[in-house]
């Protein structure tokens, strides 16, 4: 009972912010310097009258400003993002092209990133003070200040270009005419740069969240009463600190959700990954700004839902967090 | 004197000081050492790191010369970060004080819209924002601004939430003072260290956030950043190496320095929190 009213209560949260981020987009189309129909239309729509005056109608923006945002509103929650005229298709029929492969990218990096943070995290725990936990934490730091876009373009400097190993661009070879496991792996050996660049930043963060609280659950007092009793240290790490350690560092992941969007943004431009972020790229450059919106209010959604879906599985996983509320 | 000694035993702290120092002050000198624009073309295009000694960077593919973006760029870089961060501030302790202090409803209704801003993924609607309002320094600073005050909030809030239960504060209102009084002279210095190291460590995400602006091509077309650097380098990446090596180089060190300070300060201000950040 208790779970179904939180999962209510969280689901009208959730598709409060959607309907708050369609709410903003509208507001920045009136807010933006200029006709709020050349907005809509792009700045390839804008010289077209026809088009405009189409927008106009459909927009309704000769008619008071409220019921604009309910036309605007209603047609968006209708599932529909505007027009493209660039592109000469509908925003919705872009985003959704596009969505997979941001999908699998953003995907891959976060399970890079979580397993490859707690891994040195907990190493470095477990050797604190040592060289190995020096060079570790330097490097978390290191990664931790470093722009992710720029970490693509040395990926790509040192790895396609000097080194020859891995494909800098695009998600597949063009034109080899791959199916099944060949295309499988085709797309695996594309993926492996922009995860890894993707993901060093967040493995920098993971890495010294893992380290904090494993660190910290070391020092309580069932750990002392394990080793007391003679538990190898190993167990210890394994079996008392990291189950206890590793929740704050889940909990911090699914935060990051909206970070690991924007970054997939730098990193689909470098890598020239046909996802939503390389989308966004491409309609900046072009004044594309149906597209541009579409593009955000797209990523703050799926945001939300990973937030929700992560919140649930939290419930469902650790029972003491019901009483915590 | 005691948070001197505290900061001045923390090495990591110190070298980004140092290292902060000498970014402060190529900023401040960049027209001494380049007098003429950093736009301008200088030399030979094209040349590589100490190739020519007037060039000891290279040049672009344009022949302008990459040290003096670079000098230009730190100013850039700092100005938008420290500004950006002050308004971040300011939004935050408004927000987070009234919450904190007042409780209730009004303070239901801010968290709500802090969690709003907090939840939008910040590049994207920093992207957004930038390119309908038209990228200038003006709405660089302000759009970073806008997607990085909510921790500010979160943090506010829950010193005065604290705060406010205490003796001091109580007999504050039993003298009769104001709420805003209350509120600026009583709670908010009890909550300014912390306030100290979240702004610190803002200041990096701020300069990385603008360097990923500039970029994608979001910068403000007058001024010579870092990020535009490497978005000019990015097609030359086969041929010039050093042009996006040596911009990237310096964002690294920048950001680095400041977060080693405000790791240097947080461990100062807040000794009993010692570790417990990530």
């Amino acid at each position: 009972m208790k779970t179904l009213d939180f999962l209510f209560q969280r689901l009208v949260k959730a598709v409060l912010v959607v309907i708050g981020v369609v709410i903003l987009n509208f507001l920045l189309i009136h807010l933006a310097p200029g006709d709020p129909a050349a907005v809509l239309a792009g700045e390839a729509g804008a010289g077209d009258e026809k088009f405009i005056a189409q927008l106009r109608a459909q927009f309704g923006l000769d008619q008071p400003l409220h019921w604009q945002l309910w036309t605007y509103l209603k047609g968006v929650l209708s599932g529909d993002l505007g027009f493209s005229y660039r592109n000469q298709v509908p925003v919705s029929r872009l985003i959704l092209d596009r969505l997979p492969a941001t999908l699998l990218l953003t995907a891959s990096a976060f399970v890079f990133s979580l397993a490859l943070g707690i891994v040195l995290g907990v190493a470095a725990a477990y050797r604190r003070g040592s060289v190995a936990d020096s060079v570790v934490m330097t490097g978390a730091l290191v990664f931790y200040a470093t722009p992710l876009f720029w970490v693509a373009l040395m990926a790509v400097l040192v790895f396609s270009i000097h080194l020859d190993w891995l494909p800098p661009f695009d998600m597949e070879t063009i034109g080899a005419g791959y199916t099944g496991w060949a295309r499988a792996a085709d797309i695996a050996e594309h993926l492996v740069l922009p995860t890894v660049t993707l993901g060093m930043f967040f493995t920098a963060i993971y890495t010294r969240l893992t380290r904090a609280s494993m660190l910290e659950v070391m020092g309580l007092d069932f750990v002392k009463t394990a080793r007391a009793k003679g538990v190898p240290k190993g167990r210890i790490v394994r079996r008392h600190v990291l189950r206890n350690a590793i929740l704050p560092v889940f909990t911090f992941a699914s935060v990051q959700a909206g970070q690991l969007v924007g970054g997939a943004v730098l990193t689909e431009t470098v890598f020239a990954w046909p996802g939503i972020g390389r989308l966004m790229f491409d309609a900046l450059m072009q004044r594309d700004y149906p597209v541009l919106l579409g593009v955000f209010l797209v990523t703050a959604t799926v945001v939300v839902i990973v937030n929700l879906v992560t919140d649930l599985l939290y419930r469902i996983v650790d029972p003491r967090i019901e009483a915590a509320g | 004197m005691t948070f001197l000694r505290r900061f001045a035993h923390n090495y990591g702290a110190l070298v980004g000081l140092a290292i902060l120092l000498v970014v402060v002050a190529v900023a401040i000198l960049a027209p001494v050492f380049f007098p003429s624009s950093p736009w301008e073309s200088a030399g030979v295009p094209l040349l590589g790191p100490l190739e020519d000694p007037q060039f000891p960077l290279g040049t672009d593919m344009l022949g302008r010369d990459i040290a003096a973006g670079l000098a230009y760029g730190a100013r850039v870089s700092l100005l938008i970060g420290v500004v950006s961060t002050a308004v971040a501030v300011v939004i935050g302790v408004s927000i987070g004080a009234l919450a904190g202090f007042h409780g209730g409803r009004i303070d239901d209704l801010l968290m709500r819209f802090t969690e709003f801003f907090q939840t939008i993924p910040a590049l994207a609607m920093a992207i957004v924002l930038v390119a309908i309002f038209n990228p200038s320094i003006v709405s660089i600073t302000l759009a970073i601004a806008v997607v990085s005050w909510p921790p500010v909030a979160r943090l506010v809030r829950g010193e005065f939430l604290s705060l406010r239960s205490r003796e001091f504060v109580q007999a504050a209102i039993v003298v009769g003072q104001t709420g805003p009084r209350i509120m600026l002279t009583q709670i908010l210095p009890n909550a300014v260290s912390p306030i100290i190291v979240t702004a610190s460590l803002m200041v990096a995400t701020a300069i990385l956030t603008e360097s990923s602006l500039s970029f994608l091509g979001l910068g403000d077309r007058n001024m010579m950043s870092w990020g535009f650097m490497i978005g000019a380098a990015r097609t030359m990446l086969r041929e010039a190496w050093w042009m996006s090596v040596f911009p990237g180089v310096a964002i690294l060190l920048t950001v680095l320095a400041i977060n080693l300070i405000g790791e240097g300060l947080n461990d100062a201000l807040n000794p009993h929190l010692r570790g417990r950040r990530g």
